[in-house]
């Protein structure tokens, strides 16, 4: 649930097996084929676990609060990671959006060649 | 089939180092080689344990560089690159090369340098693992180790500190090992008051950044009588590989390469957890000292922690774990560790384990690398 007008979706994966996956892979852990791509960005997730981490590494901010999530989409279950919006509190159980942010850590002073990779994604906003 | 055995170990002083990899890694071997009374040249394949030389310090080409310093021009050389198991992975490939009737005698030896980066920097270089949908958030292995113990903590309505308990226990072993990095007790109070790492992780939650090496020899039972009056036999063991992307596992709490790995041990050797008298298992974090002792089935699932209490995993305990002092105060070194872990085995079941020494014919081992992405288990017999 994105204020910005043009981002990207949060893409996640469905498979010929009926499961799902985020990120998206060429197959299912089970091997099945990919069948379709689902926007999670318009749905809401609730916390499975999460951490406030105070060592973080070159570009990332500090302190960074990380979750897990987990989407219900038609019945199946569907888990993503990422940073909490602005390291608001969050509880296992909360309920959370997707808010789209260009640019989740600095590419330029990690260990990864910045064109390698995408810096933009979704962070988790508690939604009460 | 012949039984693959190891006939020498050494271990080098884990900590902060002054020396390089290129040294580090020669030191080890040599004090093995010493170990064993087995001259280079007898070696045949020359294994390295090693994750990340070039992105520590620029130095690749590390396998053919022992080799030419400890004078085993010309064996079989290999790099052996699987992250924190990398040591793990080793041992397997030396089994397999002795298993396989490639070698008659092979030497691992497992090394990093490591601390002459800055915390963050060694944390990016290890967070390179991760995928690049987790690397963007800035997840790192400690904050994965935060979010699995959170978890667990909530599910299993587990005390905050019973993970304290194994920081303390595995400190307290620590002290009777010489090579450790940290020689010091600690008590609950201070463990549970260090700062916040990942939370509800602590700082002595977590093992430190370390430099340090370790090395093994192995070569088929048949002839180890000629090296060794008293050797070790791996009669199990098992690799697995979870998936990449940690929260797409089905129970955070569950590492499936743990289990996986297990069983492959246990059905190879013909024995079952209870079997087992000693463990060395990969306390990177202390929430994984519980998560492998429930995936090897030395404690059922979400209840390892009770066995803190217990006393079960002290070194007078019924199962003693980590009598090295673990990854906790022994230090880890990424490349060593899993030797390191074989080498502390090994020194039990021939009774050389000095103050450290528990009654144990049966020991395993488990080199858990990312956070579970793979993982492998060993199982070390004493010689009949």
């Amino acid at each position: 649930m994105s204020e910005h007008d043009d981002a990207p979706p949060m893409e996640a994966q469905r498979y010929e097996d009926g499961s799902i996956s985020y990120p998206t892979h060429p197959r299912s852990l089970g091997g099945a084929e990919a069948v379709e791509t689902i926007d999670l960005s318009e749905h809401t997730a609730e916390v499975i676990t999460w951490t406030e981490s105070t060592a973080t590494p070159p570009g990332v901010r500090e302190p960074n609060t990380i979750a897990i999530v987990e989407f219900e989409i038609d019945g199946e279950s569907v888990r993503a990671v990422g940073q909490v919006a602005d390291n608001a509190e969050v509880e296992i159980g909360d309920e959370v959006e997707p808010v789209y942010a260009e640019e989740l850590r600095d590419p330029e002073v990690g260990i990864k060649e910045p064109e390698s990779q995408e810096w933009d994604g979704y962070r988790f906003e508690p939604t009460q | 089939m012949d039984r693959v055995a190891v006939i020498g170990a050494s271990m080098t002083k884990f900590g902060q180092r002054d020396v390089w990899i290129r040294e580090l890694l020669s030191q080890a071997a040599e004090e093995c080689l010493d170990d064993a009374d087995v001259a280079p040249d007898e070696i045949e394949h020359l294994y390295v344990s090693n994750m990340a030389s070039g992105e520590f310090e620029g130095q690749g080409g590390v396998p053919n560089l022992l080799a030419h310093d400890v004078g085993a021009i010309p064996a079989y050389t290999e790099r052996i690159d699987q992250t924190s198991s990398s040591g793990g992975a080793g041992v397997y490939a030396a089994w397999r090369s002795i298993a396989s009737g490639a070698s008659e005698m092979t030497l691992l030896v497992g090394g990093e340098k490591m601390t002459h980066k800055t915390t963050a920097e060694a944390t990016d270089i290890i967070a390179s693992i991760t995928h690049p949908a987790e690397y963007k958030h800035g997840l790192t292995l400690p904050s994965f180790a935060g979010m699995t113990a959170r978890r667990y903590l909530h599910k299993y309505d587990a005390p905050r500190e019973s993970l304290a308990k194994v920081a303390v226990k595995n400190h307290k072993n620590g002290v009777d090992n010489p090579n450790a990095q940290f020689r010091k007790e600690i008590d609950v109070e201070t463990a549970l008051d260090s700062p916040i790492i990942a939370d509800p992780l602590r700082l002595y939650d977590f093992c430190p950044i370390t430099d340090g090496s370790a090395a093994l020899l192995f070569c088929p039972e048949s002839v180890a009588e000629e090296y060794a009056d008293e050797y070790a036999v791996i009669s199990g063991i098992g690799g697995a590989t979870d998936t990449h992307v940690v929260h797409e596992r089905d129970d955070p709490t569950v590492m499936n390469g743990v289990v996986d790995s297990g069983e492959q041990a246990y059905e190879m050797a013909g024995l079952s957890p209870e079997d087992i008298e000693v463990a060395e298992l990969h306390d990177m974090f202390t929430i994984l000292e519980f998560l492998q002792m429930e995936g090897l089935g030395f404690a059922d699932q979400g209840e390892a922690w009770k066995e803190m209490d217990e006393g079960t995993t002290e070194r007078d305990g019924d199962l003693p774990i980590n009598t090295s002092g673990g990854l906790k105060s022994k230090g880890h070194p990424l490349g060593a560790s899993g030797v390191a872990q074989a080498v502390e085995i090994y020194e039990q079941m021939i009774g050389e384990a000095g103050p450290r020494q528990v009654d144990a014919d049966v020991g395993l081992t488990c080199n858990v690398g990312g956070f579970g992405n793979c993982v492998i288990t060993a199982i070390m017999e004493a010689a009949e």
